[in-house]
């Protein structure tokens, strides 16, 4: 391991240890809780939607989530272990055949729906915990 | 107009090997954009005095090279200052009392969290390039008439008075692999004992490139930063104010 992969495991470990990343992909329905702050105090505003891309990069990792606000589509962007994260919890699992969702961009309503796939939510704050085999092998 | 000249006796830079980019989380949830330097066994080959030299400075060298590629001379002079060969020297032009004694070893506490410095490399060669990519030429049209020449550089002087391309005219050629400073760069994270400086955004150079970081010359120098130099073990001194981890052997100035 060079001197920059380390620094970045090391990182990796530093932050997952703050706030747990649960095991999810694309397809889906995450809950983002971001801190946000406003003057003096913070506070933590949630964010909920389909995760449409995941970028797996180690340290640099993020995923997208998308939801309909209002009737407008609204994107972003999230560092997978940015501190300002409080918590990502999984809502719901979706049943897709891509890795990048991109194509619900161009859809809404009916035929923007992902259908739920039978995998378990449950492992959510863990840290990357124990989820069945079966559906470990499928978010891989 | 002038920018305030600062005057501060000159302390010797550092030399250092990009490793490349990655990012630091902050707790206050900002994440900084890093380029990774290392120092390894960075060390004084050889102090060049006034007397002796005709100016002062210190010549430091960067980790360690192959004996057997080593020449006889070079040999030599790596053996008079009682240190391993090294891959890499440079000299930085330092005040008198600045003056580092052979074989001290350089800590990346040298340099202090939030410093400004400029950083010196060699940029990454691009071959023969054009004037758009050169010279940031806007190039022709890409229709109304231009024909097989949309990148072209466009007229590149008058007519029969003068006669000629004037001298210096911006034009294609080799671009890159030049000495290029960026100035006023920000240290973002120092780990001395892994001997790692983490600069702010980009620094000049492809990675495993050699780069030399020295303060800033247009910012004033912290007050608090080590001063003849940040020295790992074996030194002195009353001036060892900083972070600098300090044994006890006595050591010139």
């Amino acid at each position: 391991m060079n001197i920059i992969q380390q620094y970045e495991a090391d990182e990796i470990a530093r932050l997952t240890a703050i706030r747990g990343v649960p095991e999810f992909i694309a397809g889906d329905t995450i809950r983002v809780s971001v801190k946000v702050v406003e003057g003096e105090r913070t506070r933590v505003q949630a964010f909920e939607g389909v995760c449409i891309a995941r970028s797996n990069r180690g340290l640099n990792s993020n995923f997208t989530i998308r939801k309909i606000s209002y009737g407008e589509g609204v994107e972003r962007v999230f560092p997978l272990y940015a501190p300002t994260i409080a918590e990502i919890a999984v809502v719901r699992r979706g049943d897709v055949r891509r890795a990048k969702l991109y194509y619900l961009r161009g859809r809404s309503g009916k035929s923007a729906r992902i259908q739920e796939r039978a995998r378990s939510t449950t492992p959510v704050a863990g840290k990357g915990a124990a989820a069945p085999a079966e559906s470990a092998a499928a978010s891989e | 107009m002038a920018a305030p000249t600062i005057i501060q006796p000159l302390r010797t830079g550092l030399l250092a090997k990009k490793l490349g980019m990655t990012r630091i989380f902050r707790d206050d949830g900002t994440h900084v954009p890093v380029t990774v330097l290392h120092l390894d066994q960075v060390q004084v080959v050889a102090a060049l005095t006034e007397e002796n030299d005709g100016y002062n400075a210190v010549q430091i060298g960067w980790g360690k090279a192959k004996v057997k590629n080593v020449t006889q001379p070079m040999r030599g002079h790596y053996a008079k200052a009682k240190v391993e060969p090294k891959k890499k020297l440079v000299e930085f032009r330092v005040a008198a009392d600045a003056l580092l004694e052979p074989g001290t070893t350089l800590s990346a506490a040298h340099f202090s969290v939030g410093q400004k410095i400029d950083v010196c490399g060699v940029s990454i060669g691009k071959g023969f390039a054009g004037g758009m990519k050169r010279w940031n030429y806007a190039g022709l049209e890409a229709s109304h008439g231009v024909s097989a020449s949309h990148r072209s550089l466009g007229s590149t002087g008058n007519r029969q008075d003068p006669g000629r391309t004037f001298k210096n005219k911006k034009m294609e050629g080799h671009m890159g692999v030049d000495r290029i400073t960026t100035l006023n760069l920000e240290v973002a994270a120092v780990d001395a004992e892994k001997g790692l400086l983490m600069i702010k955004g980009a620094v000049p150079g492809s990675k495993d490139g050699y780069v030399t970081i020295r303060d800033a010359i247009k910012r004033r120098r912290p007050v608090d930063a080590a001063y003849p130099a940040g020295i790992i073990q074996a030194s002195i001194i009353e001036a060892a104010v900083a972070e600098t981890p300090v044994a006890d052997t006595p050591d010139a100035g």
